[in-house]
């Protein structure tokens, strides 16, 4: 008698534990490279960031810009190239040490360090300051108007615990460095981080004392993440019930998820473009006749139609529609002409063509070996032998980055939302500060002059003028061919309430369940 | 006068047991297609100019949508004629599998003959060794060396030796067997009385070794090649499969089934269906054959 009463019971507490304690697992293609805020400026590197540091100010689910651990800010009427910020109080690092001024002085300037990656977002400024405990100013070379929209992934970290161990500077991951902030974090985001094995298992749980409890909805306690660079496997853990979301449903799998019952798919335009970079300075690729050879002979609708399966937008400039400067005429792309580009190659020299390797990532972006083979077929066509190197991401990164690559894929999103962030990091000849991701070789004094003179532009008219300038001369070297602007496809449980962020980085104290 | 084989009793029996016949005509055909692949296929997937990405995923025997073009097996993704794609794939599997079974050959049979010939310390260090080395998975031994030499190689240099460097990763990974079997048949075969006249001749080990005792083991050394021949292309279908082995633009048949693995749910299920079967029918014709040479020559081994 007594047994039959326990077993109820106990099944009853068990039931009220899961409805309290949610957890949801999440996957997708690749794992951050590092967790160190800083090292790297790349998607899902910030993407799992996200969940446990903060930013001073953060894009919402649909991209607006909305307070965070800034309550608010202003430039000062009197002096435009200062920015004060005021900090949210009471705030706590996951060690329980307070947020203050200190740590955003810290934080910026750790930034801007060498071996930061998030420098060119900072170029603009000159000094951090604090005013008091809770306030800062931001004193920029030039009055820059769009000086905010640069910090919405520029994580803020504690400043003692930063010493404590040693990490006050970013490590470099190119020179395959590592720090102790690669593998821990101490943030003030919602999730804390519980364990982490590299490509294997993420397990993060809710913060307990994290300030935005009463400002967004936390139902979820508890977050597994889990990357599985298979397509197919990915799915099937969709499908089987094995994690609750996937950010990357493959494009052939679209209609299977939508139809199956408990699940939903929830589709949105990307803001991010895929393209190929090519060496400007040495090789075949230096002659512009060439360049502009394989970039007619890039045939964007049939990759649209078979390897995207309709799902992208394909263009003729690297900018997605969401960025101040996009224009119809440049998104335009050119006509597929294979007898012009041939043309093109015999005026350059090159009509027996020539052989070069085409460096591509194979877990970044969607179907992004499959669009390098279709590129491989493409530029035989007009002669060139292209060998392809796919590899995962975070051995790709440094090849591409580093100028060792002749010809590579590349996809650029941009959180600013503005033409200037794509201008200092692939436009910019390559410096100590800006131009970091350049490794084209591409190098106009005129254009560096005016992608720094857009920092401190205040004439809103007059640096779009300049931005289209810029544009002109980008379209002119032809030092990219650009492919198409993704278009992002969460798949998710029936349950989840959750919408598709155009950055592609889920906010996960924004889910709700129903 | 009728060739002595014909009269043997392993074409005998060979003649009376309907797999091994089954096995060995299968094995030949696809051997056929495969050596003949230029001429025998449609198409030539292997050469980037003669495709037409429109002509991807179509399914086998209809036109495509956009092209008309019908082929027998369909496409795959990148609109390969799949049926002339596993054709050349299966050139690259025999090939490396083949040329891996060689280099395990060669360098089990040295090591067993001079382990169970010398004997001694020699033996102990190269036995020890081969145990510590069959506790791992041969697919692990494989990985690992194959992780080594690529990392080694400068990065202009790794496509194209990526087949040398899968032929060696895979033959060092299984001649733990040959050395196994031909050190315990030397030690059988030093103690007759042909080795012991020959070392009183005066004859060299090597001598001894290579031209008195090798011939007389070799029928069990035939054997371990034919089932590792038949292991050898699956682990090369597996690294493949795995995406460390041959570049994608040139796939073997472990490539074309991890391509149609991300197809599966999608419903264009030849691509992985036709390749698969194909390396199925591939190692269990060699398996099977292999089998019944081990019954025939060496009975013991069962």
């Amino acid at each position: 008698m007594f047994k039959k009463l326990v077993i109820p019971a106990v099944m009853i507490s068990f039931t009220v534990a899961s409805a309290s304690a949610e957890t949801v697992r999440w996957a997708r293609a690749g794992d951050a490279i590092t967790m160190d805020p800083h090292a790297q400026n790349e998607g899902p590197t910030h993407a799992l960031n996200h969940q446990i540091y903060d930013s001073l100010l953060q894009r919402d689910m649909s991209g607006a810009i909305i307070p965070s651990l800034a309550t608010d800010w202003s430039a000062l009427p009197d002096n435009p190239k200062i920015w004060r910020f005021n900090l949210r109080k009471g705030v706590k690092f996951h060690n329980g040490a307070s947020f203050d001024s200190e740590d955003v002085v810290f934080s910026l300037n750790r930034a801007r360090a060498d071996g930061s990656e998030m420098k060119e977002l900072l170029s603009s400024i000159k000094e951090v300051r604090a005013v008091d405990s809770h306030v800062i100013d931001i004193e920029t070379n030039g009055a820059n108007p769009l000086l905010i929209n640069n910090l919405t992934n520029m994580f803020m970290m504690d400043k003692d615990w930063s010493e404590d161990n040693d990490v006050t500077t970013p490590h470099d991951v190119a020179k395959g460095e590592t720090n102790f902030a690669t593998m821990n974090t101490n943030g003030t985001g919602a999730f804390m981080l519980v364990s982490r094995s590299v490509d294997e298992k993420t397990v993060l749980k809710a913060n307990p004392n994290y300030w935005g409890k009463d400002n967004y909805p936390n139902q979820v306690t508890e977050i597994i993440y889990t990357p599985i660079q298979s397509s197919a496997t990915r799915v099937a853990a969709l499908l089987s019930g094995e994690v609750d979301i996937i950010q990357d449903v493959p494009v052939q799998d679209l209609g299977r998820v939508s139809s199956t019952d408990g699940l939903q798919l929830a589709t949105a335009a990307q803001n991010r473009v895929i393209f190929l970079g090519l060496n400007t300075v040495e090789g075949p690729t230096s002659e512009l006749k060439v360049r502009q050879a394989m970039n007619i002979a890039i045939n964007r609708d049939s990759i649209k139609k078979v390897v995207m399966r309709g799902q992208s937008d394909p263009t003729g400039v690297i900018m997605p529609p969401f960025v101040n400067g996009w224009t119809k005429e440049l998104n335009k792309y050119p006509a597929y002409d294979l007898d012009k580009a041939k043309a093109l190659m015999a005026e350059a020299g090159y009509s027996s063509g020539f052989d070069i390797v085409l460096n591509c990532p194979n877990d970044r972006y969607i179907n992004d070996e499959a669009i390098c083979q279709a590129a491989v077929g493409m530029m035989a066509q007009i002669g060139i032998n292209v060998t392809l190197d796919a590899k995962p991401k975070a051995q790709h990164f440094p090849i591409a980055k580093g100028g060792d690559a002749d010809f590579y894929m590349l996809g650029w999103g941009v959180p600013t939302f503005d033409s200037h962030y794509i201008f200092n990091y692939l436009v910019h000849t390559q410096t100590e500060d800006r131009g970091s991701w350049n490794p084209t070789g591409y190098s106009n004094a005129d254009v560096d002059a005016m992608i720094v003179s857009l920092e401190s532009e205040t004439d809103l008219s007059a640096r779009n003028d300049t931005i289209a300038k810029i544009w002109a001369n980008v379209q002119d070297a032809q030092m990219y061919l650009p492919i198409h602007n993704q278009v992002l496809n969460w798949g998710m449980k029936s349950n989840i309430d959750f919408d598709v962020q155009p950055e592609d980085q889920p906010h996960f104290q924004f889910l709700k369940f129903n | 006068m009728k060739h002595p084989f014909l009269e043997s009793d392993l074409y005998y029996n060979f003649k009376r047991t309907p797999i091994a016949v089954l096995s060995f005509f299968v094995f030949l055909i696809i051997v056929i297609m495969a050596i003949f692949a230029d001429i025998i296929a449609p198409h030539t997937p292997f050469e980037p100019l003669t495709l037409n990405l429109l002509n991807g995923f179509t399914p086998p025997m209809q036109a495509n949508e956009f092209t008309g073009t019908i082929f027998l097996m369909g496409t795959d993704d990148q609109g390969r004629d799949l049926f002339s794609t596993i054709l050349f794939g299966l050139r690259i599997s025999l090939f490396v599998g083949l040329m891996a079974v060689f280099l395990a050959m060669v360098i089990g049979v040295t090591l067993g003959l001079i382990a169970g010939f010398v004997g001694g310390v020699v033996d102990t260090v190269i036995m020890r060794f081969a145990d510590i080395q069959i506790t791992f998975p041969s697919i692990l031994v494989a990985m690992l060396i194959y992780g080594v030499a690529k990392g080694l190689l400068p990065p202009d240099l790794r496509y194209e030796m990526s087949i040398t460097v899968l032929i060696i990763s895979i033959g060092l990974s299984e001649w733990v067997p040959f050395a196994r079997t031909v050190r315990g048949s030397t030690l059988v075969e030093k103690e007759k009385e042909y080795v012991i006249s020959a070392r009183m001749l005066g004859l060299s080990y090597p001598q001894i070794m290579v031209r008195h005792i090798l011939p007389n083991i070799l029928s069990p050394v035939l054997v371990i090649a034919t089932i590792t021949f038949a292991l050898a292309i699956i682990t090369e279908a597996t690294l493949s499969f795995l995406g460390v082995g041959v570049p994608t633009t040139k796939p073997s048949l472990g490539t074309l089934i991890r391509i149609g693995q991300d197809f599966l749910f999608s419903g264009e299920w030849w691509i992985l269906l036709f390749p698969a079967l194909t390396l199925l029918l591939l190692a269990l014709s060699i398996n099977l054959f292999g089998d019944w040479l081990r019954d025939m020559l060496n009975p013991k081994l069962k």
